[in-house]
């Protein structure tokens, strides 16, 4: 079983493991996109970021629009920035979306999942890819890289980046992985209950490129766990063969802090059990606290705070009655 | 004035206007340029994204040569003539800086934007603008970035395609980053000079006045700057950088002092940085440190004249676009040109600002106009108003 597990990991990674660079001709994708018939959508979620919007606008535009037709919209589904982000993208002539804007009736929810899910039912793509809004060294392979798995075989439905050039090393083998959370967290949980996935290089990476029809039938959790779950989820209906990585070389961004990285491992944790249960991977669990405890020292003296944090899911969307008149889906379908 | 210019002129608000609408494509050639590391003899990288561009826009003997040159040609409907279009590939930055550019609506942000990251775009965004401007030349345009212009690149790549070419080259164009208005037509004398000194393992420092290098670099600055400059020729000397000494403690072993002659008269130069190094001689034969001189880079002076149809016509662009034009002497690509007597020019594209020792701020705005000033350019060289037959 173990071993079968290796071989099965060896043969995605030869088989399905990309770096972006494999894709470059974008004249031949542009031809095979349109061959297909294949209408393909950019969402930037954002929050604050109007200090990077501009700059991946303009590029995505310029390369992936006017020079080589490979995207067909972008659009930015922001949460409510209170810096300029959303004026900023409109000077560049992005579209641009307030997330509570979109299906309005439902109860609002504060998150980047909740743009992400709302995307599905904003744009018109066959092909969604999510970008981050937050990326410095921004480059169209962060597009193209993530797109041409999908373009070019059919039976890949989601594709993940990853990002893995140091700077600099010596020999020829070299420690590849993800971030903090990602090495401490995610890689053990995913090689205790779901080992094939721990092949999955930098699963919680913010880029990520997905069929329709697989994420308008996936549960959308809100917050940090958005990314995790759907990892699962599409791994336990179509299998590893379903994913494919690609490699996009160096991505330069803001760093996070550790406590805000405590934040981000409590969501996904919360996730992770919820799916354990779900799968009956684990049972009788207690009910789970959604208070976080973290410290802080004044002096000698020793501060907690306590931070409440609830992952709440969005459903499919093809349960979405709106949805589903947009697309012209019958119930029964 | 030639009614060829006069209608090209005409067209000159129009032409800004249309460059207005291609900011998308211009802004993501600077961002993308912008983060190529590319120092002096290692360009090869910003070279193939260079290439791949001009092959994307369909220019044909898109090459590089034994230089690193990365250059394509846009073929005219005649080909009688050349119009050579360069701008340097390399900047001063190393590979492992971070060469991130922001860009928000009215500026960009980043290093080495002046040197040369904009002049680049410009440069490699032209055949996408003449189509856009539906401007098909009689003339071949020939759009090069040359390698290992800068420091102890000393003009390599220029030096060498000009040497080395088939083609016969009409005009050049050397485009540059700053300033918008800047305007230059001929080059200046000068000599590029760097002084090493340093103090011997066996030197005695028991010696009275024993100091080290960085007094007797001292010494040496002030004996240059008792040199008596002429006002005719225009002629200065720029001590631009000295380095030297490790730390607190010790007695400095080493100094560098890097300056640059510059005057209107080549045998100005040359007089000069004879007395300099005679002064180096001297300095190292009383110090007991040895002083070595060395060239790094020279420039003849020349250049064509204020009244050449090819000057007077980047002026009246200039006029017309409301640019104020300043005549500025120059010793870069421009002066390669001059060696080989092609009437050339050269022209700064934008305005910056500095942010902080290294940190640039590029204003978006001017770069239409310093854009519509090179097309200009190349029309007027084109329809033959920029010559003197």
């Amino acid at each position: 079983m173990i071993r079968g597990a290796a071989v099965k990991i060896d043969n995605w990674l030869k088989d399905n493991t990309f770096h972006h660079s494999t894709f470059s001709d974008l004249a031949d994708l542009v031809r095979e996109k349109e061959k297909q018939n294949l209408k393909i959508s950019l969402c930037i979620p954002t929050l604050n970021e109007e200090r990077t919007i501009a700059k991946e606008i303009i590029l995505f535009h310029s390369e992936l629009m006017v020079r080589y037709p490979l995207i067909d919209e972008i659009a930015i589904i922001d949460s409510g920035s209170s810096d300029n982000t959303i004026s900023v993208a409109k000077s560049f002539g992005a579209e641009t979306y307030l997330a509570s804007d979109i299906l309005p009736h439902l109860p609002p929810k504060k998150g980047k999942g909740e743009n992400l899910w709302k995307a599905i039912y904003q744009l018109d793509g066959d092909i969604i890819v999510y970008i981050d809004a937050d990326i410095k060294n921004i480059h169209p392979r962060f597009a193209y890289g993530l797109l041409a798995p999908l373009i070019y075989r059919e039976e890949i439905k989601y594709v993940k980046a990853f990002y893995d050039r140091p700077l600099a090393f010596s020999e020829g083998i070299r420690p590849s992985g993800g971030g903090r959370v990602t090495e401490i967290l995610i890689r053990p949980l995913f090689s205790l209950f779901f080992p094939e996935l721990s092949a999955i290089i930098q699963p919680l990476s913010g880029e990520y490129a997905v069929r329709r029809e697989v994420l308008e039938e996936l549960h959308f959790p809100i917050g940090y766990g958005v990314e995790t779950a759907h990892i699962i989820d599409v791994y336990s209906k179509y299998g590893l063969a379903a994913f494919a990585q690609t490699d996009l070389d160096q991505r330069v961004h803001r760093n996070q802090e550790t406590r805000s990285l405590g934040k981000m491992a409590f969501g996904i944790l919360q996730t992770f059990f919820g799916r354990l249960q779900t799968l009956n991977l684990i049972s009788d669990l207690p009910e789970l606290s959604t208070v976080l405890r973290q410290f802080q020292v004044h002096d000698k003296d020793f501060e907690a705070i306590n931070m409440t944090i609830v992952e709440e899911e969005r459903p499919p969307m093809l349960s979405i009655p709106e949805y589903l008149t947009k697309r012209g889906i019958k119930k029964n379908d | 004035m030639d009614k060829k210019l006069a209608r090209i002129l005409d067209s000159l608000p129009n032409i800004e206007a249309m460059i207005r609408d291609m900011r998308d494509i211009i802004l993501t050639n600077i961002v993308m340029i912008g983060e190529i590391p590319a120092p002096t003899y290692k360009e090869d990288n910003l070279r193939d994204f260079v290439l791949n561009r001009l092959n994307q826009d369909n220019l044909i003997n898109c090459s590089t040569d034994e230089s690193g040159n990365a250059l394509g040609i846009l073929p005219g409907k005649s080909g009688k003539k050349n119009i050579l279009v360069v701008s340097h590939l390399d900047s001063v930055f190393e590979e492992e800086e971070n060469n991130t550019l922001s860009i928000q609506p009215d500026y960009i942000l980043g290093r080495g934007l002046s040197d040369n990251i904009v002049s680049l775009a410009a440069t490699i965004s032209l055949p996408f603008i003449l189509d856009q401007l539906k401007i098909q030349l009689k003339s071949n345009l020939i759009i090069m970035g040359t390698s290992r212009s800068l420091g102890p690149g000393d003009l390599e790549g220029i030096r060498f395609f000009l040497k080395n070419t088939k083609l016969n080259i009409s005009n050049g164009i050397s485009v540059e980053g700053v300033k918008l208005g800047d305007l230059s037509y001929s080059s200046i004398g000068m000599a590029r000079c760097e002084i090493n000194c340093w103090v011997p393992e066996e030197y005695d420092w028991t010696k009275f006045g024993a100091v080290g290098s960085i007094v007797t670099m001292n010494e040496l600055i002030n004996r240059i700057q008792e040199i008596p400059i002429p006002n005719k020729p225009r002629t200065n000397i720029i001590l631009s950088s000295i380095s030297g000494g490790r730390g607190f403690s010790s007695i400095p072993l080493d100094a560098t002092l890097r300056f640059e002659i510059r005057s209107e008269s080549g045998e100005m130069v040359d007089n000069l940085q004879k007395q300099i190094m005679d002064i180096a001689q001297e300095v190292s034969s009383h110090s007991g440190s040895k002083v070595e001189t060395k060239v790094m880079a020279k420039r003849k002076p020349g250049g064509i004249s204020f009244s050449h149809p090819l000057a007077s016509s980047a002026r009246e662009i200039h006029k017309k676009l409301g640019i104020k034009s300043r005549i500025t002497p120059n010793i870069a690509e421009l002066s390669a040109f001059i060696d080989k007597n092609i009437p050339s020019v050269a022209i700064g594209i934008t305005k910056t600002a500095k942010q902080s020792s290294s940190l640039e701020k590029v204003e978006i705005e001017p770069l239409y106009k310093g854009i519509a000033q090179l097309v200009g350019l190349i029309m007027a060289i084109d329809t033959g108003c920029c010559s003197e037959n």
